[in-house]
Protein backbone atom coordinates (compact mmCIF):
# COMPACT_ATOMS: atom_id res chain seq x y z
CA UNK A 1 0.00 0.00 0.00
CA UNK A 2 2.62 2.33 0.88
CA UNK A 3 4.52 1.70 -1.59
CA UNK A 4 1.63 2.26 -4.08
CA UNK A 5 0.84 5.66 -3.06
CA UNK A 6 4.38 6.54 -3.67
CA UNK A 7 3.89 5.46 -7.12
CA UNK A 8 1.21 8.46 -7.25
CA UNK A 9 2.50 11.09 -5.06
CA UNK A 10 6.29 10.38 -5.46
CA UNK A 11 7.89 10.55 -2.32
CA UNK A 12 11.40 10.10 -1.28
CA UNK A 13 14.18 9.42 -4.21
CA UNK A 14 11.17 9.85 -7.12
CA UNK A 15 10.66 13.32 -5.61
CA UNK A 16 14.27 14.20 -6.12
CA UNK A 17 14.79 12.75 -9.84
CA UNK A 18 10.88 14.52 -10.04
CA UNK A 19 12.95 17.82 -8.87
CA UNK A 20 16.33 16.87 -10.73
CA UNK A 21 14.56 16.79 -14.15
CA UNK A 22 12.14 19.95 -13.47
CA UNK A 23 15.38 21.84 -12.86
CA UNK A 24 17.61 21.13 -16.31
CA UNK A 25 14.85 22.20 -17.71
CA UNK A 26 14.16 25.51 -16.03
CA UNK A 27 18.31 25.99 -16.80
CA UNK A 28 17.87 24.94 -20.94
CA UNK A 29 15.30 28.00 -20.38
CA UNK A 30 16.96 30.03 -18.89
CA UNK A 31 21.06 29.03 -20.34
CA UNK A 32 20.49 31.34 -23.80
CA UNK A 33 19.59 34.13 -21.66
CA UNK A 34 21.73 34.21 -19.11
CA UNK A 35 24.46 33.90 -21.75
CA UNK A 36 23.18 37.27 -23.48
CA UNK A 37 23.36 38.89 -19.84
CA UNK A 38 26.84 37.73 -19.48
CA UNK A 39 27.39 39.21 -23.19
CA UNK A 40 26.20 42.86 -22.38
CA UNK A 41 28.42 42.94 -19.10
CA UNK A 42 32.08 42.47 -21.20
CA UNK A 43 33.60 43.93 -23.49
CA UNK A 44 34.19 43.05 -26.91
CA UNK A 45 37.47 41.84 -26.59
CA UNK A 46 36.39 39.04 -24.16
CA UNK A 47 33.72 38.02 -26.70
CA UNK A 48 35.67 37.54 -30.18
CA UNK A 49 38.38 35.79 -28.06
CA UNK A 50 36.30 32.26 -27.59
CA UNK A 51 35.13 30.82 -25.29
CA UNK A 52 33.47 33.79 -24.03
CA UNK A 53 33.24 33.82 -19.61
CA UNK A 54 30.09 32.55 -18.48
CA UNK A 55 30.11 35.24 -15.29
CA UNK A 56 29.37 38.52 -15.73
CA UNK A 57 31.57 41.07 -16.13
CA UNK A 58 31.93 44.90 -14.93
CA UNK A 59 31.05 46.25 -18.12
CA UNK A 60 27.26 47.12 -17.30
CA UNK A 61 26.80 50.12 -16.90
CA UNK A 62 29.01 51.37 -19.68
CA UNK A 63 27.58 48.48 -22.23
CA UNK A 64 23.48 49.69 -21.24
CA UNK A 65 24.36 53.40 -21.77
CA UNK A 66 26.03 52.97 -25.18
CA UNK A 67 22.99 51.09 -26.45
CA UNK A 68 20.23 53.25 -25.06
CA UNK A 69 21.71 56.81 -25.70
CA UNK A 70 23.74 55.63 -29.09
CA UNK A 71 22.64 52.27 -30.08
CA UNK A 72 24.35 51.19 -34.18
CA UNK A 73 21.82 52.91 -36.01
CA UNK A 74 19.41 54.61 -33.67
CA UNK A 75 19.14 55.14 -29.64
CA UNK A 76 17.61 52.32 -28.35
CA UNK A 77 15.50 54.32 -25.63
CA UNK A 78 13.84 55.61 -28.89
CA UNK A 79 13.09 51.80 -30.38
CA UNK A 80 12.20 51.49 -26.48
CA UNK A 81 9.62 54.44 -26.90
CA UNK A 82 8.47 53.56 -30.33
CA UNK A 83 7.63 49.83 -29.42
CA UNK A 84 6.27 51.15 -26.61
CA UNK A 85 3.87 53.28 -28.48
CA UNK A 86 3.03 50.43 -30.89
CA UNK A 87 2.21 47.95 -28.20
CA UNK A 88 -0.15 50.72 -26.28
CA UNK A 89 -1.29 51.20 -29.61
CA UNK A 90 -2.67 48.06 -30.57
CA UNK A 91 -3.58 47.18 -26.96
CA UNK A 92 -5.74 50.24 -26.71
CA UNK A 93 -7.24 50.44 -29.60
CA UNK A 94 -7.91 46.61 -30.00
CA UNK A 95 -9.82 46.48 -27.19
CA UNK A 96 -11.75 49.87 -27.52
CA UNK A 97 -13.08 49.07 -30.98
CA UNK A 98 -13.68 45.62 -29.84
CA UNK A 99 -15.99 46.97 -26.88
CA UNK A 100 -18.17 49.01 -28.51
CA UNK A 101 -18.66 46.23 -31.55
CA UNK A 102 -19.54 43.40 -29.30
CA UNK A 103 -21.99 45.55 -27.62
CA UNK A 104 -23.30 46.61 -30.55
CA UNK A 105 -23.94 43.06 -31.64
CA UNK A 106 -24.69 41.64 -28.21
CA UNK A 107 -27.20 43.94 -27.20
CA UNK A 108 -28.92 45.38 -30.28
CA UNK A 109 -30.93 44.18 -33.26
CA UNK A 110 -30.42 46.16 -36.51
CA UNK A 111 -30.62 44.99 -40.36
CA UNK A 112 -27.55 43.38 -41.48
CA UNK A 113 -26.46 42.83 -37.42
CA UNK A 114 -25.54 38.39 -38.77
CA UNK A 115 -23.41 40.04 -41.91
CA UNK A 116 -21.42 42.28 -39.35
CA UNK A 117 -20.61 39.78 -37.71
CA UNK A 118 -19.21 36.88 -39.79
CA UNK A 119 -17.18 39.59 -41.48
CA UNK A 120 -15.88 40.49 -38.57
CA UNK A 121 -15.40 36.51 -37.92
CA UNK A 122 -13.93 36.41 -40.93
CA UNK A 123 -10.32 37.61 -39.51
CA UNK A 124 -9.86 35.68 -37.03
CA UNK A 125 -8.24 33.10 -39.58
CA UNK A 126 -6.03 35.65 -41.49
CA UNK A 127 -2.68 36.70 -40.16
CA UNK A 128 -1.07 40.02 -41.22
CA UNK A 129 1.73 37.81 -42.49
CA UNK A 130 -0.47 36.14 -45.23
CA UNK A 131 -1.58 39.51 -47.00
CA UNK A 132 1.66 41.69 -46.27
CA UNK A 133 2.37 42.93 -49.81
CA UNK A 134 -1.33 44.36 -50.53
CA UNK A 135 -1.42 46.18 -46.72
CA UNK A 136 1.70 47.58 -47.40
CA UNK A 137 0.56 49.02 -50.51
CA UNK A 138 -2.26 50.26 -48.78
CA UNK A 139 -0.28 52.01 -46.28
CA UNK A 140 2.38 53.13 -48.79
CA UNK A 141 -0.98 55.38 -50.60
CA UNK A 142 -2.26 56.89 -47.43
CA UNK A 143 1.36 58.20 -46.78
CA UNK A 144 1.61 55.59 -43.96
CA UNK A 145 5.36 54.55 -44.01
CA UNK A 146 7.33 55.72 -41.22
CA UNK A 147 4.54 56.13 -38.88
CA UNK A 148 2.92 55.11 -35.45
CA UNK A 149 -0.65 54.96 -37.51
CA UNK A 150 0.89 52.79 -39.94
CA UNK A 151 2.45 50.59 -37.64
CA UNK A 152 -0.71 50.33 -35.60
CA UNK A 153 -3.92 50.00 -37.69
CA UNK A 154 -2.92 46.89 -39.87
CA UNK A 155 -2.61 44.84 -36.31
CA UNK A 156 -6.24 45.99 -35.41
CA UNK A 157 -7.56 44.93 -38.28
CA UNK A 158 -8.53 41.59 -36.47
CA UNK A 159 -11.24 40.42 -34.29
CA UNK A 160 -10.16 38.30 -31.59
CA UNK A 161 -10.93 40.67 -28.90
CA UNK A 162 -14.66 41.36 -29.99
CA UNK A 163 -15.15 37.62 -30.25
CA UNK A 164 -13.96 37.24 -26.70
CA UNK A 165 -16.30 39.84 -25.71
CA UNK A 166 -18.89 38.89 -27.17
CA UNK A 167 -19.03 35.48 -25.60
CA UNK A 168 -18.34 37.47 -22.34
CA UNK A 169 -21.61 39.73 -22.81
CA UNK A 170 -23.35 36.87 -23.18
CA UNK A 171 -22.40 35.44 -19.98
CA UNK A 172 -24.03 38.49 -18.27
CA UNK A 173 -27.75 38.84 -16.64
CA UNK A 174 -30.73 39.59 -18.30
CA UNK A 175 -31.84 40.81 -15.48
CA UNK A 176 -28.98 43.47 -15.10
CA UNK A 177 -29.69 44.69 -18.54
CA UNK A 178 -33.67 45.03 -17.54
CA UNK A 179 -33.12 46.86 -14.31
CA UNK A 180 -30.89 49.54 -15.98
CA UNK A 181 -33.66 50.24 -18.19
CA UNK A 182 -36.47 50.03 -16.04
CA UNK A 183 -34.01 52.59 -13.94
CA UNK A 184 -34.48 54.53 -17.15
CA UNK A 185 -30.71 54.20 -17.73
CA UNK A 186 -29.54 54.81 -21.27
CA UNK A 187 -28.05 52.20 -23.49
CA UNK A 188 -24.13 54.07 -23.09
CA UNK A 189 -24.91 54.63 -19.46
CA UNK A 190 -25.86 50.72 -19.07
CA UNK A 191 -22.31 50.35 -20.92
CA UNK A 192 -20.18 52.51 -18.92
CA UNK A 193 -21.49 51.87 -15.16
CA UNK A 194 -22.51 48.28 -15.86
CA UNK A 195 -20.99 46.23 -18.59
CA UNK A 196 -17.35 48.17 -18.50
CA UNK A 197 -16.59 47.53 -14.73
CA UNK A 198 -18.17 43.95 -14.99
CA UNK A 199 -15.82 43.34 -17.63
CA UNK A 200 -12.59 44.64 -15.90
CA UNK A 201 -11.18 40.95 -15.56
CA UNK A 202 -11.51 40.29 -18.91
CA UNK A 203 -10.48 43.87 -20.83
CA UNK A 204 -7.08 43.67 -17.90
CA UNK A 205 -6.08 39.90 -19.64
CA UNK A 206 -6.69 40.57 -22.63
CA UNK A 207 -4.25 43.96 -22.17
CA UNK A 208 -1.41 42.04 -20.71
CA UNK A 209 -1.70 39.44 -24.06
CA UNK A 210 -2.13 42.19 -26.55
CA UNK A 211 0.93 43.98 -24.86
CA UNK A 212 3.12 41.40 -25.38
CA UNK A 213 1.40 40.74 -28.94
CA UNK A 214 2.01 44.21 -30.03
CA UNK A 215 5.02 45.00 -28.53
CA UNK A 216 6.98 41.11 -29.55
CA UNK A 217 5.69 42.20 -33.55
CA UNK A 218 8.78 41.77 -35.59
CA UNK A 219 7.72 41.56 -39.78
CA UNK A 220 5.54 44.38 -39.79
CA UNK A 221 7.63 47.25 -38.57
CA UNK A 222 10.62 45.53 -40.62
CA UNK A 223 8.42 46.35 -43.57
CA UNK A 224 7.08 50.15 -43.05
CA UNK A 225 9.74 51.55 -40.96
CA UNK A 226 13.15 52.15 -43.44
CA UNK A 227 13.63 55.28 -41.05
CA UNK A 228 15.57 54.20 -38.27
CA UNK A 229 14.32 56.54 -36.07
CA UNK A 230 11.42 54.60 -36.99
CA UNK A 231 12.76 50.96 -35.74
CA UNK A 232 10.83 49.09 -32.46
CA UNK A 233 13.21 47.28 -31.03
CA UNK A 234 12.58 43.97 -31.55
CA UNK A 235 12.88 44.78 -35.59
CA UNK A 236 16.02 47.01 -34.50
CA UNK A 237 18.29 44.44 -33.13
CA UNK A 238 18.57 42.58 -36.31
CA UNK A 239 19.42 46.26 -38.06
CA UNK A 240 22.36 46.49 -35.74
CA UNK A 241 24.25 43.81 -37.24
CA UNK A 242 27.01 44.63 -40.32
CA UNK A 243 26.61 43.50 -43.45
CA UNK A 244 29.21 41.62 -44.89
CA UNK A 245 32.39 40.69 -42.78
CA UNK A 246 32.74 43.22 -40.07
CA UNK A 247 32.51 42.25 -36.19
CA UNK A 248 29.28 42.71 -34.83
CA UNK A 249 29.08 45.04 -31.85
CA UNK A 250 28.08 41.97 -29.83
CA UNK A 251 28.22 43.87 -25.84
CA UNK A 252 25.60 46.65 -27.41
CA UNK A 253 23.40 44.33 -29.54
CA UNK A 254 23.13 42.06 -26.07
CA UNK A 255 22.11 44.54 -24.09
CA UNK A 256 19.51 45.58 -26.99
CA UNK A 257 18.45 42.08 -26.77
CA UNK A 258 17.96 42.10 -22.62
CA UNK A 259 16.16 45.35 -23.15
CA UNK A 260 13.64 44.13 -25.88
CA UNK A 261 12.31 40.73 -23.62
CA UNK A 262 12.49 43.26 -20.07
CA UNK A 263 8.91 45.04 -20.69
CA UNK A 264 7.11 41.74 -21.51
CA UNK A 265 8.80 39.78 -19.38
CA UNK A 266 8.30 42.00 -16.52
CA UNK A 267 4.64 42.08 -17.56
CA UNK A 268 4.17 38.31 -17.95
CA UNK A 269 5.74 38.10 -14.36
CA UNK A 270 3.84 40.83 -12.50
CA UNK A 271 0.90 39.63 -13.88
CA UNK A 272 0.86 36.53 -14.17
CA UNK A 273 -2.72 35.26 -13.02
CA UNK A 274 -4.17 37.62 -15.69
CA UNK A 275 -1.89 36.70 -18.35
CA UNK A 276 -2.44 32.96 -17.65
CA UNK A 277 -6.18 33.69 -17.95
CA UNK A 278 -5.43 36.19 -21.09
CA UNK A 279 -4.00 33.19 -22.27
CA UNK A 280 -6.89 30.70 -21.64
CA UNK A 281 -9.80 32.78 -22.68
CA UNK A 282 -7.86 34.28 -26.00
CA UNK A 283 -7.93 30.46 -27.53
CA UNK A 284 -10.86 28.96 -26.15
CA UNK B 1 -27.05 32.41 -28.21
CA UNK B 2 -28.89 35.35 -28.25
CA UNK B 3 -30.25 38.06 -25.70
CA UNK B 4 -33.92 38.35 -24.49
CA UNK B 5 -33.45 41.64 -23.41
CA UNK B 6 -32.31 44.29 -25.77
CA UNK B 7 -31.75 47.92 -26.58
CA UNK B 8 -34.18 49.53 -29.30
CA UNK B 9 -32.56 51.89 -31.94
CA UNK B 10 -29.96 51.38 -35.29
CA UNK B 11 -28.01 54.53 -35.20
CA UNK B 12 -26.47 54.17 -32.11
CA UNK B 13 -25.06 50.41 -32.67
CA UNK B 14 -23.95 51.42 -36.20
CA UNK B 15 -22.23 54.43 -34.73
CA UNK B 16 -20.29 51.94 -32.11
CA UNK B 17 -19.61 49.17 -35.03
CA UNK B 18 -18.12 52.10 -37.16
CA UNK B 19 -14.45 52.13 -35.85
CA UNK B 20 -14.27 47.93 -36.01
CA UNK B 21 -15.72 48.14 -39.97
CA UNK B 22 -14.01 50.75 -41.08
CA UNK B 23 -10.57 50.11 -39.98
CA UNK B 24 -11.24 45.88 -40.73
CA UNK B 25 -12.13 47.70 -44.21
CA UNK B 26 -9.54 49.62 -44.87
CA UNK B 27 -6.88 47.21 -43.60
CA UNK B 28 -8.33 43.34 -43.98
CA UNK B 29 -11.01 42.78 -46.56
CA UNK B 30 -9.29 45.60 -49.28
CA UNK B 31 -5.53 44.00 -48.77
CA UNK B 32 -6.83 40.12 -48.82
CA UNK B 33 -8.82 41.18 -51.78
CA UNK B 34 -5.81 42.64 -53.36
CA UNK B 35 -4.32 39.76 -52.75
CA UNK B 36 -6.74 37.33 -54.53
CA UNK B 37 -6.75 39.44 -57.34
CA UNK B 38 -3.35 40.53 -57.79
CA UNK B 39 -2.85 36.49 -58.14
CA UNK B 40 -4.26 37.06 -61.47
CA UNK B 41 -1.67 39.13 -62.82
CA UNK B 42 1.85 39.15 -63.76
CA UNK B 43 3.49 42.49 -64.63
CA UNK B 44 5.36 42.80 -67.98
CA UNK B 45 8.51 43.17 -67.93
CA UNK B 46 8.90 46.85 -67.91
CA UNK B 47 6.43 47.14 -64.89
CA UNK B 48 4.40 49.38 -67.05
CA UNK B 49 1.02 47.56 -67.12
CA UNK B 50 -0.21 43.91 -65.96
CA UNK B 51 -1.68 41.07 -67.86
CA UNK B 52 -4.21 39.06 -66.49
CA UNK B 53 -3.26 35.17 -67.01
CA UNK B 54 -6.00 33.81 -64.20
CA UNK B 55 -4.43 30.84 -62.91
CA UNK B 56 -1.38 31.14 -64.05
CA UNK B 57 0.67 32.15 -61.17
CA UNK B 58 -1.01 29.15 -59.47
CA UNK B 59 0.42 26.42 -62.26
CA UNK B 60 3.58 28.50 -62.57
CA UNK B 61 4.21 28.20 -58.82
CA UNK B 62 2.79 24.62 -58.43
CA UNK B 63 5.40 23.50 -61.31
CA UNK B 64 8.26 25.43 -59.00
CA UNK B 65 10.98 23.43 -57.87
CA UNK B 66 12.09 26.41 -55.49
CA UNK B 67 8.07 26.50 -54.13
CA UNK B 68 7.74 22.92 -53.69
CA UNK B 69 10.70 22.56 -51.63
CA UNK B 70 9.56 25.30 -49.84
CA UNK B 71 6.31 23.23 -48.88
CA UNK B 72 8.45 20.43 -48.24
CA UNK B 73 10.90 22.72 -45.60
CA UNK B 74 7.84 24.31 -44.43
CA UNK B 75 6.82 20.53 -43.25
CA UNK B 76 9.49 19.34 -41.79
CA UNK B 77 10.07 22.80 -40.20
CA UNK B 78 6.86 23.05 -38.73
CA UNK B 79 6.26 19.32 -37.70
CA UNK B 80 10.13 19.59 -35.76
CA UNK B 81 8.97 22.92 -34.05
CA UNK B 82 5.50 21.29 -32.60
CA UNK B 83 7.37 17.76 -31.73
CA UNK B 84 9.88 19.38 -30.13
CA UNK B 85 8.03 21.99 -28.27
CA UNK B 86 5.38 20.14 -27.73
CA UNK B 87 7.61 16.98 -26.08
CA UNK B 88 9.46 19.10 -24.32
CA UNK B 89 6.47 20.77 -22.66
CA UNK B 90 4.69 17.67 -21.26
CA UNK B 91 7.53 15.78 -20.07
CA UNK B 92 8.29 18.72 -17.96
CA UNK B 93 4.53 19.25 -17.39
CA UNK B 94 4.22 15.50 -16.09
CA UNK B 95 6.26 16.06 -13.94
CA UNK B 96 5.62 19.27 -12.66
CA UNK B 97 2.02 17.21 -12.14
CA UNK B 98 4.16 15.01 -9.52
CA UNK B 99 5.12 17.13 -7.06
CA UNK B 100 2.34 17.78 -4.42
CA UNK B 101 4.18 21.26 -3.65
CA UNK B 102 6.09 23.65 -5.76
CA UNK B 103 4.61 23.36 -9.15
CA UNK B 104 3.63 26.83 -8.91
CA UNK B 105 7.30 28.19 -8.77
CA UNK B 106 8.02 26.20 -11.62
CA UNK B 107 5.46 27.66 -13.70
CA UNK B 108 6.49 30.99 -12.77
CA UNK B 109 10.16 30.21 -14.06
CA UNK B 110 8.82 28.40 -16.95
CA UNK B 111 6.45 30.74 -18.51
CA UNK B 112 8.19 33.84 -18.97
CA UNK B 113 10.08 32.62 -21.64
CA UNK B 114 7.07 33.17 -23.21
CA UNK B 115 7.57 37.14 -23.53
CA UNK B 116 10.28 36.74 -25.38
CA UNK B 117 9.76 37.36 -28.96
CA UNK B 118 11.11 35.02 -31.44
CA UNK B 119 13.05 37.16 -33.26
CA UNK B 120 14.70 37.93 -29.48
CA UNK B 121 15.17 34.26 -29.28
CA UNK B 122 16.17 34.04 -32.91
CA UNK B 123 19.22 36.16 -31.87
CA UNK B 124 20.22 34.78 -28.57
CA UNK B 125 20.45 31.39 -30.18
CA UNK B 126 22.47 32.50 -33.40
CA UNK B 127 25.14 34.57 -30.51
CA UNK B 128 25.58 30.69 -29.04
CA UNK B 129 26.10 28.80 -32.33
CA UNK B 130 27.82 31.65 -34.07
CA UNK B 131 30.41 30.23 -36.05
CA UNK B 132 33.15 32.92 -34.76
CA UNK B 133 32.16 33.18 -31.61
CA UNK B 134 29.34 31.32 -30.37
CA UNK B 135 30.11 29.57 -27.08
CA UNK B 136 28.27 26.15 -28.21
CA UNK B 137 30.57 26.35 -31.29
CA UNK B 138 33.44 26.64 -29.25
CA UNK B 139 32.51 23.56 -26.98
CA UNK B 140 31.34 21.63 -30.03
CA UNK B 141 34.87 22.37 -31.38
CA UNK B 142 36.83 21.21 -28.42
CA UNK B 143 34.56 17.95 -28.95
CA UNK B 144 35.94 17.37 -32.43
CA UNK B 145 32.87 18.73 -34.00
CA UNK B 146 32.88 21.71 -36.79
CA UNK B 147 29.82 23.58 -36.17
CA UNK B 148 28.79 25.51 -38.79
CA UNK B 149 25.06 26.53 -39.45
CA UNK B 150 26.08 29.10 -42.48
CA UNK B 151 26.95 26.62 -45.28
CA UNK B 152 25.61 23.26 -43.67
CA UNK B 153 21.77 22.93 -44.60
CA UNK B 154 21.00 20.73 -41.19
CA UNK B 155 22.58 22.18 -38.83
CA UNK B 156 20.52 25.30 -40.06
CA UNK B 157 17.27 23.38 -39.93
CA UNK B 158 18.03 22.19 -36.96
CA UNK B 159 19.28 25.80 -34.70
CA UNK B 160 16.13 27.38 -36.66
CA UNK B 161 14.17 24.76 -34.84
CA UNK B 162 15.46 24.45 -31.55
CA UNK B 163 15.25 28.56 -31.30
CA UNK B 164 11.54 28.09 -32.69
CA UNK B 165 10.79 25.38 -29.79
CA UNK B 166 12.49 27.01 -27.31
CA UNK B 167 10.23 29.84 -25.89
CA UNK B 168 7.37 27.96 -27.36
CA UNK B 169 7.97 25.41 -24.49
CA UNK B 170 6.86 27.83 -21.87
CA UNK B 171 3.00 27.96 -23.89
CA UNK B 172 2.52 24.53 -24.32
CA UNK B 173 3.69 23.60 -20.57
CA UNK B 174 1.22 26.03 -19.00
CA UNK B 175 -1.27 24.14 -21.55
CA UNK B 176 -0.37 20.33 -20.58
CA UNK B 177 -0.08 21.08 -16.62
CA UNK B 178 -3.68 23.11 -16.68
CA UNK B 179 -4.71 19.88 -18.32
CA UNK B 180 -2.74 17.12 -16.29
CA UNK B 181 -4.03 19.24 -13.26
CA UNK B 182 -7.90 18.75 -14.18
CA UNK B 183 -7.74 15.24 -14.47
CA UNK B 184 -9.67 14.16 -11.35
CA UNK B 185 -6.86 12.38 -8.67
CA UNK B 186 -9.34 9.81 -7.60
CA UNK B 187 -8.87 8.18 -11.50
CA UNK B 188 -5.27 8.16 -10.98
CA UNK B 189 -4.96 6.76 -7.04
CA UNK B 190 -7.58 4.29 -7.87
CA UNK B 191 -5.90 2.89 -11.20
CA UNK B 192 -2.71 3.01 -9.16
CA UNK B 193 -4.21 1.14 -5.99
CA UNK B 194 -5.43 -1.90 -8.82
CA UNK B 195 -1.75 -2.05 -9.16
CA UNK B 196 -0.84 -0.01 -12.70
CA UNK B 197 2.56 1.07 -13.08
CA UNK B 198 3.76 4.95 -14.20
CA UNK B 199 3.16 3.84 -17.76
CA UNK B 200 0.29 2.30 -17.67
CA UNK B 201 -1.30 4.28 -15.92
CA UNK B 202 -0.09 7.19 -18.13
CA UNK B 203 -1.05 5.19 -21.46
CA UNK B 204 -4.41 4.09 -20.75
CA UNK B 205 -5.95 7.03 -18.47
CA UNK B 206 -3.66 10.34 -18.64
CA UNK B 207 -2.87 10.59 -21.79
CA UNK B 208 -6.57 9.48 -23.21
CA UNK B 209 -7.71 12.35 -20.70
CA UNK B 210 -5.74 14.83 -22.35
CA UNK B 211 -6.14 14.54 -25.88
CA UNK B 212 -8.11 17.23 -26.08
CA UNK B 213 -5.42 19.55 -25.17
CA UNK B 214 -3.04 17.69 -27.26
CA UNK B 215 -4.79 18.19 -30.51
CA UNK B 216 -5.42 21.96 -29.39
CA UNK B 217 -2.01 22.52 -29.07
CA UNK B 218 -1.46 20.76 -31.74
CA UNK B 219 -2.89 22.89 -34.33
CA UNK B 220 -1.80 26.01 -32.74
CA UNK B 221 2.17 25.05 -32.67
CA UNK B 222 1.25 24.28 -36.54
CA UNK B 223 -0.02 28.06 -36.77
CA UNK B 224 2.73 29.16 -34.56
CA UNK B 225 5.64 27.24 -37.12
CA UNK B 226 3.81 28.96 -40.09
CA UNK B 227 3.75 32.05 -39.33
CA UNK B 228 5.20 33.29 -36.07
CA UNK B 229 8.92 31.93 -36.86
CA UNK B 230 9.30 34.32 -39.32
CA UNK B 231 11.67 36.59 -36.64
CA UNK B 232 13.69 33.40 -36.24
CA UNK B 233 14.36 32.55 -39.33
CA UNK B 234 15.05 36.34 -40.40
CA UNK B 235 17.63 36.50 -38.28
CA UNK B 236 19.12 33.15 -37.92
CA UNK B 237 19.13 32.21 -41.63
CA UNK B 238 17.73 34.52 -43.65
CA UNK B 239 16.22 31.69 -45.27
CA UNK B 240 19.71 29.64 -46.39
CA UNK B 241 21.95 28.14 -46.84
CA UNK B 242 20.50 27.29 -50.44
CA UNK B 243 17.14 28.32 -48.84
CA UNK B 244 17.33 25.00 -46.98
CA UNK B 245 15.53 26.78 -44.26
CA UNK B 246 12.79 28.97 -46.90
CA UNK B 247 9.96 28.11 -45.16
CA UNK B 248 6.29 29.70 -47.02
CA UNK B 249 5.99 32.57 -44.98
CA UNK B 250 9.33 33.56 -45.21
CA UNK B 251 9.45 33.01 -48.75
CA UNK B 252 6.15 35.67 -49.83
CA UNK B 253 8.28 37.72 -48.38
CA UNK B 254 10.95 37.57 -49.83
CA UNK B 255 9.16 36.80 -53.67
CA UNK B 256 7.58 40.41 -52.40
CA UNK B 257 9.58 42.43 -50.82
CA UNK B 258 13.37 41.30 -51.85
CA UNK B 259 12.69 40.43 -55.38
CA UNK B 260 9.37 42.40 -55.96
CA UNK B 261 7.43 39.72 -57.79
CA UNK B 262 4.21 40.41 -56.95
CA UNK B 263 2.24 38.45 -59.01
CA UNK B 264 4.17 35.20 -57.23
CA UNK B 265 3.76 36.79 -53.92
CA UNK B 266 -0.08 37.25 -54.02
CA UNK B 267 -0.55 33.84 -55.37
CA UNK B 268 1.56 32.59 -52.40
CA UNK B 269 -0.63 35.04 -49.95
CA UNK B 270 -3.10 32.87 -51.37
CA UNK B 271 -2.70 29.86 -51.06
CA UNK B 272 -1.38 30.39 -47.51
CA UNK B 273 -5.05 32.07 -46.96
CA UNK B 274 -6.14 28.44 -47.68
CA UNK B 275 -4.06 26.54 -45.85
CA UNK B 276 -4.92 28.79 -42.52
CA UNK B 277 -8.50 28.48 -43.26
CA UNK B 278 -8.29 24.46 -43.29
CA UNK B 279 -6.61 24.75 -40.13
CA UNK B 280 -8.93 27.04 -38.44
CA UNK B 281 -11.82 25.07 -39.64
CA UNK B 282 -10.01 21.43 -38.50
CA UNK B 283 -10.28 23.24 -35.34
CA UNK B 284 -13.44 24.28 -35.09
CA UNK B 285 -14.59 21.01 -36.00
CA UNK B 286 -12.65 18.96 -33.74
CA UNK B 287 -12.93 21.26 -30.94
CA UNK B 288 -14.68 24.72 -30.51
CA UNK B 289 -11.99 26.72 -30.27
CA UNK B 290 -10.38 29.58 -31.64
CA UNK B 291 -6.86 30.81 -31.91
CA UNK B 292 -4.89 33.53 -33.53
CA UNK B 293 -4.02 36.67 -33.54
Amino acid sequence: MSEQRGMVERRGLGHWFTHLGLIIGVLFIFFPIWLAFVASTVTQADIVQPPMPLLPGGHFIENYTEALVSGVNAPVATMMFNSLIMALGITIGKIVISLTSAFAIVYFRFPGRTIFFWLIFLTLMLPVEVRIVPTYEVIANFGMLNSYSGLIFPLIASATATFLFRQFFLTVPDELTEAARVDGASPMQFFWHILLPMSRTNIAALFVILFIYGWNQYLWPLLITTDPSMNTIVMGIKQMFPSGDDLADWPVIMATSILAMVPPVIVVISMQKLFIRGLVDSEK
Amino acid sequence: MEKRVIFKGWMLPALLLLPQIVITAVFFFYPAGQAIWQSMFVPDPFGLKTQFVGLGNFEYLLGDPFYRASFVTTAIFSSLVTLVSMGVALYLAILADRLIKGSGTYRTLLIWPYAVAPAVAGVLWMFMFNTRVGVASWYLGLLGYDWNHVLNEAEAMGLVVVASSWGRISYNFLFFLAGLQAIPRSVIEAAAIDGAKFWTRFRTIVWPLLSPTTFFLLVVNVVYAFFETFGVIHTITAGGPQQATTILVYKVYSDGFVSQDLGSSAAQSVILLLLVGILTVIQFKFIERRVHY
